[in-house]
């Protein structure tokens, strides 16, 4: 019998990292978009628009967007993982999890690109 | 068979009102509380997002739904959900780069993340609602 201690496909570290590296990518669009609201200061809908009408900003934010659903799969998996016993139940809320995310990063795309 | 061995009688303590959680430890259940809340949120978010960026009708429908003095409360805990979740989530880096560590400092943070997220709540919160 060959007595082999199953170590698991790295997977967990690469999400690990993941989590890190969006974190940091959102951490900086916050304090991004906290400077332009300063410096804006939108006052009316023409204002509001104006900011996310702007190349850049539409790039930063829907980044940002993509990290937040990314970093929110991980967290949640996490979630589900520490606190439902139940396999199947556990299966089925990530799965649930993925989907709306998925379409969450859908809408938001449609957010942004029909504005 | 690995079951039984890490099955042994060990000590444990789970009568959890006696447990008197340290400031630490209130920040990371809340860092989870946050997160999971503002996911579970999302939907509004994004349809927030939405009717602001879409036409002046929708826009005003949004600075309608948010001058209302309960989602002003909600908007306020959301802000707050964020900014714990951010400022906790920059210490959680740190920790990670071996910055702060020992029990001293990371208490002091704790504090420190407390201090500033509740601060920049209000400043948001006076800013943007009122």
């Amino acid at each position: 019998m060959v007595n082999r201690i199953l170590v698991g496909a790295h997977y967990g570290l690469k999400d690990w990292i993941i989590q890190r590296a969006t974190a940091v990518l959102m951490a900086v669009y916050t304090v991004l978009f906290l400077v332009v609201l300063a410096i804006v200061r939108p006052d009316s809908f023409e204002a509001w628009r104006s900011i996310f009408a702007h190349g850049f900003m539409k790039f930063a934010t829907f980044l940002f967007l993509l990290s937040l659903f990314y970093h929110a799969w991980i967290g949640v998996r996490d979630i589900w993982m520490d606190y439902i016993k139940s396999g199947g139940l556990r299966l089925l809320l990530m799965i649930a999890t993925v989907a709306v995310l998925v379409g969450y990063a859908g809408w938001a795309t449609q957010i942004l690109w029909r504005m | 068979m690995a079951d039984m061995a890490i099955k042994k009688k060990r000590p444990k303590n789970l009568d959890l009102p006696t447990i008197r959680l340290p400031l630490p430890g209130i920040l990371s259940i809340l860092h989870r509380i946050s997160g999971f809340s503002l996911f579970l949120l999302l939907p509004f978010l994004l349809w927030l997002l939405q009717g602001s960026l879409q036409s002046p009708e929708t826009f005003a429908v949004v600075k309608g739904v948010l001058a209302h003095p309960l989602l002003k409360i909600v908007a306020l805990g959301l802000i707050w959900f964020y900014m714990h979740h951010f400022c906790a989530g920059i210490r959680y880096l740190l920790l990670d780069l071996h910055k702060g560590i020992d029990l001293e400092s990371a208490r002091l943070s704790s504090k420190v993340v407390f201090a500033v997220s509740i601060a920049l709540t209000l400043i948001l919160g006076a800013k943007l609602l009122w």
